[in-house]
């Protein structure tokens, strides 16, 4: 009899199926691993199991007995424990503060801040999981947050600990850490549930590892008895390669250079982006790699206008463009395709043929003598575009909001490189699409690449960058740690120094 | 005018004024601060405030006493606060939008309301409060008739006040509050019912503005005239600014507005060659150079505003 069971758990929402009729279980003392592509369902069996959503169909198990989880206050009394890919951390609050947030005090309603210090201390000291109880959360660096939330679990004697792709904020120097804890925990007897869909962690940590696609349990399989590339046909269905195919393109011109590119932080403090300065020629792409969070964003904003710069020039052809507006650096040829295409790319509620035309609808032929809009050309616009980026969509007059990702990443790179901007930047293009329009987006990028233009690539991505890019600059708290070749030539030691801190210089073989 | 305004009795008599002045506005600020750190905006404070008086009029008049025509008034501030939880909380309605409809509404009731059911006795007085003399202090010259002797319901403000600084930073309810005005997906996950500690917010915070508003009736002008709340409801979201979502911040904060309320009124009272539809405006020019960030920019709660709906 496992230790917890889920039966047949069904979960639909208003029009994907998320679950359907998935089985799992996890024994005490072994980590189980959840592996699927984005929106294969990982997260929403483990939401149902910590009492985020109800099931429609389903029963949970533990010990053999029945168990009803219809809130997550039911699944902490049942010892069940969940870290969350976003983090569900108070940074305006202190860390013990956050840890005992909805525990009863022993004398009844009175904070004991005291005692509760005390018991992280030791926790944390039991688990080699350091961290300063007094000191607030929004000071603490990503890394140490997650620890915040690991002991946050601990304090609630937990005996399952779901982790919901923890490592996608970690350095690879941290995630080897982090897995020691993991299995600390096994050791101790509590049962992990581990949520990735990174092939190489998910070999090295697991036990077992359960693969879903599609909302359905593929299979589930010893690690002894699998590898990497067997779980990687299982989860997308059929076998992939990451390698593309890049022909050489000559290297010409100088078309953007960033100079001592400085982005200050509203709240005061350490840059954004620190001094950051790089320049990308005809026919170049420059990868940007790095922990999520490491001033990657405001980069690519600054250099599109969408955030002021503090310090530095941005130079597209030679011309300072660093304190024109977004209109402006459109004008001078620069393209951006934003991380979060629905709030930033797009407005949602527009039809596919206006968001094609949003940065041009005041520029014959869209509109004559600037004023009056001409649905003609705009529709003959969005009939063509769709034909051309191969946008899958009935008309031009669809809003958007009622499209795929894919297909609505596919509207920004048509109006983004129908352009024919010279500099591109790409933001996290690739972010939450299936296999198959991740692969459109690389060819349209590389398409660019090969008509002269000069691709600022920005992803959190190891793989991808690598592949995709010429060179490669690695990203940490705002600065450049340096720039090495990409591709074949890459050297993925070096990057995961840089990512966790280290510059180019020192990581000569001193370092361990 | 100035050899005025420094005069000993102008100024004993001026701050005695700002005090009275206060009150109300320390109740809508705590009103607005309770609400705002468990992630409602409570626009409806002025409307609160304003049925608060109202109620509170009607039964000191009914039953010849200010203290049960105030406790009508807490009756009438937790329904009108269930009533924007219902809409804010329940429903996820916008939740600036169900406030101002709750003001709209408590406009136009206590308006039409009291003419039919005060309409004859408007002369009458209504029955008031005994000030409280606190022993002792009382004898300080000067100062102590001022500061020592007031209204009841100052003392209850005063009192709140301390008590939910206490509830907010020493006790587990308090973190709770806190936290869902901050983060409620984390409130969630840590297994507290984010819509209870809401909805039991915001019930306090229409008590506490429509308290501030049985001030206004009983408390000290004994009759109640339409929209007699006049806009400190409204203060109340400036006083949560100024006071930076701290309960006794709020006191300072609303202890200054007063101040600037009953400067305004003496101002009037000596024609001093302002019109005194630009020295009424006084508070709220003020009000606005306050929230402007002049006086130092806290942050307030991040999930303030933002309904919060599980599944979606």
């Amino acid at each position: 009899m496992p230790f917890l069971e889920m039966k047949n758990i069904s979960k639909r929402f208003v029009d994907v199926v998320a679950n359907d009729r998935v089985c799992f279980d996890v024994e005490r003392g072994e980590v189980h691993t959840l592996l699927g592509e984005n929106g294969a369902g990982k997260s929403t069996l483990m939401n149902i199991l910590y009492g985020l959503y109800s099931p429609d169909e389903g029963e949970i198990y533990m010990e053999g007995n029945l168990v009803k989880i219809s809130s997550p206050y039911d699944a902490i009394e049942l010892h069940i424990g969940m870290i969350h890919q976003h983090f569900t951390l108070i940074p305006n609050l202190s860390v013990t503060e956050n840890i005992i947030l909805g525990l009863p005090s022993s004398s009844g309603f009175l904070l004991e801040l005291k005692k509760a210090e005390e018991n992280i201390d030791n926790i944390s000291r039991k688990y080699e999981l350091r961290v300063d109880p007094k000191s607030l959360v929004r000071q603490l660096p990503v890394g140490l947050q997650q620890r915040v939330e690991i002991l946050k679990a601990l304090y609630r004697n937990t005996d399952i600990l779901i982790l919901d792709e923890p490592t996608s904020v970690l350095t690879p120097l941290e995630v080897e850490i982090f897995f020691k804890i993991i299995r600390r925990f096994t050791e101790d007897g509590l049962a992990v549930i581990f949520i990735s869909h990174k092939l190489n962690e998910v070999m090295s940590i697991s036990d077992r590892i359960t693969v879903l696609r599609g909302g359905n349990v593929v299979g589930t399989l010893k690690k002894l008895d699998t590898d990497a590339n067997k779980l990687a046909g299982m989860m997308v269905g059929k076998e992939i390669t990451l390698s593309l195919d890049k022909p050489s393109v000559k290297k010409g011109k100088r078309l953007l250079e960033v100079r001592g590119l400085s982005v200050n932080s509203e709240k005061g403090g350490k840059p954004l982006v620190n001094n950051v300065s790089f320049d990308i020629h005809e026919g170049e792409i420059l990868g940007v790699a790095g922990v999520d969070g490491n001033g990657q964003g405001e980069l690519a904003d600054a250099i599109a206008g969408l955030q002021p710069v503090s310090k530095g020039q941005i130079l597209i052809n030679g011309m300072d463009v660093a304190h024109l507006s977004p209109r402006k650096r459109i004008e001078r040829k620069l393209g951006y395709i934003p991380s979060d295409r629905q709030r930033v790319g797009l407005i949602v509620d527009f039809s596919v043929a206006q968001n094609l035309v949003l940065k041009n609808f005041c520029d014959p032929p869209f509109s004559t003598r600037r004023l009056f809009l001409s649905h003609k050309n705009i529709t003959s616009n969005a009939d063509q575009m769709i034909k051309e980026f191969d946008i899958k969509v009935s008309h031009g007059n669809e809003k958007v909001a009622f499209l795929s990702g894919g297909n609505q990443q596919k509207v920004i790179l048509a109006r983004e490189i129908s352009g024919k901007p010279d500099v591109l930047i790409a933001m996290q293009p690739t972010r939450g699409l299936d296999v198959g329009s991740t692969r459109y987006v690389h060819q349209c990028i590389l398409q660019h690449r090969e008509q002269g233009g000069a691709t600022l690539f920005i992803s959190t991505e190891l793989d991808e960058v690598i592949a995709i890019s010429d060179r490669i600059g690695v990203m940490f708290e705002g600065e450049i740690m340096g720039i090495i070749p990409g591709g074949d030539r890459a050297d993925l030691e070096q990057i995961s120094l840089m990512m966790a801190g280290v510059r180019e210089q020192k990581t000569k073989k001193s370092v361990s | 005018m100035w050899s005025i305004v420094f005069n000993a009795s102008f100024i004993t008599d001026f701050m005695a004024a700002a005090i009275r002045m206060t009150t109300p506005l320390t109740f809508a600020g705590l009103s607005c601060t309770i609400s705002e750190r468990s992630g409602v905006f409570n626009i409806g404070a002025e409307g609160m405030m304003l049925s608060g008086a109202f109620v509170a009029a009607v039964g000191a008049l009914f039953t010849g006493s200010a203290w049960i025509g105030t406790g009508f008034a807490c009756i009438i501030g937790a329904l009108l606060g269930l009533l924007l939880a219902v809409l804010s909380i329940t429903l996820g309605a916008n939740q600036i939008i169900s406030g101002v409809m709750i003001n709209i509404l408590s406009l136009g009731l206590t308006s039409f309301l009291s003419r039919i059911i005060m309409g004859s006795a408007i002369t009458q007085k209504l029955p008031t409060f005994e000030t409280w003399g606190i022993p002792f202090l009382l004898k300080i010259p000067v100062f102590g008739e001022i500061f020592f002797r007031q209204s009841p319901l100052s003392y209850i403000s005063y009192a709140i006040a301390i008590i939910l600084t206490f509830i907010f930073f020493k006790t587990t309810w308090g973190l709770s509050i806190r936290a869902a005005g901050e983060n409620p997906r984390a409130v969630d996950t840590a297994g507290i019912n984010v819509c209870l500690v809401r909805y039991i917010c915001v019930m306090f915070s229409g008590i506490f503005a429509s308290l501030g508003g049985a001030f206004l009736s009983v408390g000290v002008v004994r009759y109640f005239t339409e929209n007699m709340s006049a806009g400190r409801g409204f203060i109340g979201l400036c006083i949560v600014i100024l006071g930076k979502w701290h309960p006794l911040g709020a006191v300072l904060a609303a202890l200054i507005f007063g101040a600037v309320d009953a400067l305004q009124l003496r101002l009037q009272a000596f024609q001093v060659g302002i019109p005194y539809q630009f020295l009424v405006m006084l508070p709220y020019i003020f009000g606005f150079i306050a929230i402007s960030g002049v006086v130092g920019r806290a942050q307030s709660p991040e999930a303030v505003g933002k309904p919060y709906l599980k599944e979606s």
